[in-house]
């Protein structure tokens, strides 16, 4: 039987791919399967309300990272979904029998290893089943820099929460892992998709979704006042910079996937737009720690909200000049 | 960043004894993954968001105990809920559930609606129909 490695990821979804594809003998760094999964997005939907806060996110519908990249690479991702728990729990005990780690997408709010300020009605969130344990099963959570376990019906009831985006039970592995191969046409893919999603001519999506956000910060100190304006800019950061995902943790990895990039394809152009990647993550985190002090002060003037919102409005226009290089860079 | 300018502050998660990964600048230029026990901003974030539902908490408290409103309400906001949400969790209705919130509605809920609410909540039926606030 094969000895399962964990691995501490920054992100969730990324720390699956690696873990599940390493437990089969496939290795991949966190960075190039953000990369090749063309991980970094962004979208503003002011009409959706997350725990009573208009939803932004940073990255792609859930499971998008490694579809994308296991397509590129040439590689199957088995998923399944269940409307039954019973057959739920059935799929994984033979999973695991037959040795096969297992991908889960769960809720965040009845993880019980979680610290309270995490737990949230959260239901993007990924983790490994690598085994089973007197009824226990063992849990490889890529955020954690250690492993869990997690009774029978705790993990039920995760892989069952409702509301947005009810996991469903849903449960993953990869099959067909081809041998080793050259990844520079998929490397070339992963980044043109990127750039297209970041200058997507859409007004919510990408660099364009940052400048609506922006304006709107704006409004909402004007038409909700101190208070709310305060707690939507607090639910940003949220999104922004929990578990390693969002705004500076995401340029980071993205500029650590560029380095890698720019060293096999032997571009370095690539490398230079990596350390200027690395520059923009760093304006992202000061950004948050401008937004942290607003939120803290609370008695703010208006001339607060235009400053937050001018410095985004730069980040917009930083990351549009980004992309277009980047774009060039890549043929 | 580079790695000595990761931020080490005391987190919930340090005081949980974990921490996260991120990735900074080495020496040599190289970005590498760094661990990290926490960020001040992100620990300011986080407790002023559960400041403020906790103000959500203690005002359905105050709206139970002023006969204003069903306990859903205050039990939704305990759990950090909203009501598509807690719709999702009881497969009905957002405008079924708000119903519930009203005092009258609520007392004549049947047994099999309350126990579905109780074990949403993960408290007893018993622990539901008798909350006073």
């Amino acid at each position: 039987m094969q000895v399962f490695e964990h691995k501490q990821t920054a992100h969730c979804e990324n720390g699956a791919i690696v873990n599940l594809l390493q437990s089969k003998g496939f290795t991949i760094s966190e960075p190039m399967a953000f990369g090749l999964g063309s991980g970094i997005f962004y979208v503003y939907l002011p009409f959706i309300k997350v725990n009573h806060a208009p939803a932004i996110s940073y990255r792609p519908m859930p499971g998008r990272i490694f579809n994308r990249m296991a397509k590129r690479l040439g590689m199957k991702v088995k998923r399944m979904k269940f409307s039954d728990t019973k057959k739920a729990q059935q799929a994984l005990d033979e999973n695991l029998k037959n040795n096969i780690p297992t991908g889960l997408v769960v809720g965040v709010y009845h993880l019980p290893y979680f610290p309270e300020e995490y737990r949230f009605h959260f239901n993007a969130h990924n983790l490994v089943v690598f085994g089973k344990e007197n009824g226990r099963y063992l849990i490889s959570d890529p955020v954690l820099d250690y492993t869990v376990s997690l009774s029978e019906a705790e993990l039920e009831k995760v892989r069952f929460a409702k509301g947005a985006l009810a996991p469903k039970g849903h449960m993953y592995y990869p099959t067909n892992i081809p041998e080793e191969q050259d990844w520079s046409h998929a490397i070339r893919k992963a980044i043109r998709k990127t750039c297209s999603d970041m200058l997507a001519p859409v007004p919510i999506v990408g660099v364009r979704g940052m400048r609506m956000v922006a304006k709107d910060i704006v409004k909402w100190h004007k038409k909700l006042g101190v208070a709310k304006a305060n707690y939507n800019l607090a639910h940003m950061i949220r999104m922004q910079e929990e578990i390693g995902t969002g705004g500076g943790g995401f340029r980071f990895l993205y500029a650590a996937f560029l380095q890698e990039a720019g060293e096999y394809l032997k571009n370095e152009e690539l490398l230079t737009l990596s350390a200027e990647m690395v520059a923009i993550g760093d304006l992202w985190r000061e950004f948050a720690l401008e937004a942290s002090r607003v939120v803290k002060k609370r008695s703010n003037t208006h001339n607060v909200y235009q400053v937050m919102s001018d410095k985004l409005m730069e980040l917009a226009d930083k990351e549009e000049a980004f992309y277009k290089k980047l774009k060039k860079a890549i043929g | 960043m580079k790695k000595n300018e990761v931020p080490q502050d005391e987190s919930p998660i340090s005081k949980h004894g974990s921490n996260e990964l991120l990735y900074a600048l080495d020496d040599d230029g190289k970005i590498k993954p760094v661990q990290s026990i926490g960020w001040e901003v992100k620990s300011v974030v986080q407790y002023q968001n559960l400041e403020s539902l906790n103000q959500r908490v203690l005002d359905a408290l105050q709206q139970v105990k002023e006969g204003k409103s069903s306990p859903i309400l205050y039990f939704m906001e305990l759990n950090k809920m909203d009501w598509n949400t807690l719709a999702a969790y009881m497969g009905s209705w957002v405008f079924w559930i708000k119903r519930h919130q009203k005092p009258k509605v609520f007392q004549k809920l049947n047994n099999k609606v309350l126990s579905k609410y109780a074990e949403t909540f993960g408290i007893t039926v018993e622990e539901l129909k008798n909350f006073k606030g």
